[in-house]
């Protein structure tokens, strides 16, 4: 029969072993060397599943210290609850102090948003990042994209991106838009929406991507060049909610989520909780990088 | 926002954990100790521990318990739980030639050496219901046990065989270079992300523990004619217990337990070389082993060995890609299942997309109706 005590166990700080922890600095700092580039590491099973976070918590655990004051988003929400699950998670493991505003975390862990504040160069961002792959789109196997990344040869996206023109008059990307990073990657942003794209180039933190079911990382380090791919005459354009505003601030210039009250009603709202939570105080509107062209 | 709805989200998590054990507990009946489920529900714990790539008896049933019976949560409770052991020793390499075995079969030839050993197996029990099993008490499994261990005598030891498919190498049917060229690195999937074309050592690795249902699926399209590899034979499927040792700091060899695994080596014709003199069908071994008695999983597996050496990446169970990630349990389960977690903003930036789609092509539309040349869809981009 198995002891109480051979299950009770005690975890290292973080989780993750020491030794793994190093592994993955190791392929963080590869990861930053070669902005973009898609760097191969162990990923550890995790205790929550494939597809829900490990990626961002492999890179999370390896980097968090005692004194880092760490935010959880999902969806651009810090409520959300597999934010929360990851959130108590790394705090059990940690210790580490938890907050839900933006401009106080040191490390913010993301699925599938940039918070609108601006970040500085002393937070970085985690994203978790389901598919890293940008190319798995036009070609499904990993043998042959890993060697159209080292030829640079990314034809088959161009000309994907031009076939979605002709067939439906615009680039037909949603979320997850490819970008050329440094002018050397194409890489996948996470799925991240088309206004949030913008705010990978030039940007003062650090941005690491941890995909852990397909085992990658890679990073956009801080005032790095980021292109979203477009053609001279048809350009990368953002989100456009028609000039309408957060139905709750009644401010708009920022990613807006589509809700349907119960009596069906549509409205808009801001889409980031941090942000919107800053809006309705009244207080004076956080700093913001904004790149839509003027209406 | 803000701390209130986090606060209510911590909440709702809580509270989902309360009532799933709610359900778990509400029948009310006797709470099935762990013990029993090792023992009792034996082929499952086998298929979790396969699964969940950690030989660990007790903990696989403790999962299945916790688990409530779900195959997938417990194998992938078993991998989280294995990532946080340190590994303090690699075993030095085991040889099934010297298992112990309990059940060995070949289908290649009527009579092998040592003779065929059903051993424990309902391949030939009619799937009929047994009242008698829902009857059953402590008394009446006593007794059998009783009476079956005075027929059977005192302990019928486990032994050792030779393998069947010695019989094809001594007369040079089977060919151990038969692909020379392969890769043999033997490379550690669990440190390492797999890079393809991947080396054979990761390729059974990864079928080692992959999903039985998944490889159950793949091996048989590739008898369907999904894939090149066919119909192989059964050289030889065998279960039993072998031994692990270490070599301790001072170089001596230390056992320190046993396992029990099923192999299977399918034999089937070697891929052809494409040389024409050196186009001989040799036959070669297509290789299965996994923890515990499962016997589907090694037939698979064992097919697939076989089917991926000959790559194609047009047929599934060809592709080391699609085989290898798409078998993967605990890596598929998890990503399946996160389609349940909010996607509103992905979605969102879809749904602009696709609005302003719409919109071009009622413009391209009303145009066409008031007798306007047609302007096409670059045309409407402009305007």
């Amino acid at each position: 029969m198995i002891e109480n005590t051979r299950l009770q166990t005690s975890y290292n700080f973080g989780f993750i072993d020491e030794s793994t922890k190093k592994e993955i600095r190791r392929k963080l700092l590869k990861a930053v060397a070669i902005p973009g580039y898609q760097v191969p590491y162990s990923s550890p099973e995790m205790p929550i599943a494939r597809g829900w976070g490990t990626g961002g918590l492999h890179v999370t655990l390896s980097l968090i210290q005692k004194q880092d004051l760490l935010k959880v988003i999902d969806q651009g929400s810090d409520a959300s609850v597999n934010a929360c699950s990851i959130r108590q998670f790394v705090q059990r493991m940690t210790g580490c102090e938890v907050t839900t505003d933006t401009a106080a975390a040191t490390l913010i862990q993301t699925r599938h948003r940039i918070p609108e504040e601006i970040l500085t160069e002393k937070q970085i961002l985690v994203f978790q990042v389901p598919q890293p792959e940008v190319l798995r789109p036009v070609e499904r196997l990993e043998n042959r994209t890993r060697q159209m990344h080292a030829e640079a040869d990314y034809a088959r996206m161009w000309v994907s991106l031009y076939e979605s023109f002709v067939r439906y008059g615009s680039l037909m990307r949603g979320a997850g838009y490819p970008v050329k990073v440094n002018g050397r990657y194409l890489m996948s942003p996470s799925p991240i929406p088309r206004w949030d794209v913008p705010n990978l180039s030039h940007a003062k933190c650090l941005y690491l991507f941890g995909a852990g079911r397909e085992k990658r990382i890679y990073a956009v380090p801080p005032h790095t060049l980021v292109e979203p791919l477009e053609f001279e005459d048809v350009r990368f354009r953002v989100e456009d909610w028609g000039g309408l505003n957060c139905s709750y601030s009644g401010q708009g210039d920022a990613f807006l989520d589509e809700i349907y009250d119960a009596a069906g009603v549509r409205k808009f709202v801001v889409n980031d909780s941090n942000f919107l939570d800053k809006l309705r105080t009244g207080e004076p509107r956080p700093p913001q990088r904004l790149f839509r062209e003027s209406q | 926002m803000g701390y209130v709805a986090v606060k209510g989200g911590e909440d709702a998590i809580a509270n989902a954990a309360q009532l799933v054990e709610f359900y778990r507990l509400r029948g009310q009946t006797a709470p099935i100790e762990v013990q029993q489920i090792r023992t009792q529900m034996r082929l499952l714990v086998d298929k979790v521990m396969g699964e969940g790539s950690l030989y660990a008896p007790e903990h696989a049933a403790l999962a299945l318990k916790q688990m409530e019976g779900d195959v997938f949560e417990a194998a992938f409770l078993l991998r989280a739980y294995r990532a946080t052991l340190s590994r303090r020793y690699y075993s030095d390499v085991i040889s099934t030639r010297d298992m112990l075995v309990k059940r060995r079969i070949s289908s290649a030839f009527r009579d092998i050496p040592g003779g065929q050993i059903l051993g424990p197996t309902r391949d030939y029990t009619q799937r009929l219901f047994d009242p008698a099993v829902a009857e059953e008490t402590a008394r009446t499994s006593a007794q059998f046990v009783d009476q079956f261990a005075s027929e059977t005598g005192p302990g019928q030891p486990t032994q050792r065989f030779g393998k069947v498919i010695d019989l094809l190498s001594a007369q040079g049917l089977m060919r151990k270079d038969a692909r020379d060229d392969s890769d043999r690195r033997v490379v550690d999937i669990t440190r390492d992300a797999v890079k393809y074309p991947a080396p054979r050592s990761a390729v059974l690795q990864s079928l080692a523990r992959a999903e039985t249902g998944a490889l159950m699926c793949l091996g048989y399209s590739t008898m369907r004619g999904f894939a090149a590899g066919g119909h192989g034979t059964v050289g030889e499927l065998r279960m039993g217990d072998v031994e692990v040792r270490v070599t301790d700091p001072n170089g001596r060899k230390r056992y320190i337990g046993r396992l029990t695994v099923t192999e299977c080596e399918m034999v089937s014709p070697a891929p052809p070389s494409k040389k024409r003199e050196e186009s001989v069908p040799y036959l070669a071994i297509g290789y299965g082993l996994c923890f515990g008695h499962n016997e589907t999983k090694v037939i698979c597996m064992g097919m697939l060995d076989s089917s991926l050496r000959q790559p194609n990446d047009a047929n599934p169970a060809n592709s080391q890609e699609f085989t290898i990630y798409h078998s993967e349990g605990v890596e598929s389960y998890g990503f399946t299942n996160h389609l349940k977690l909010p996607h509103y903003v992905t979605f969102q930036s879809g749904l602009d997309n696709l609005r302003d789609s719409m919109q071009r092509a009622d413009e391209i539309r009303k145009r066409a109706s008031v007798g306007q040349p047609e302007a096409g869809v670059a045309g409407a981009i402009k305007s």
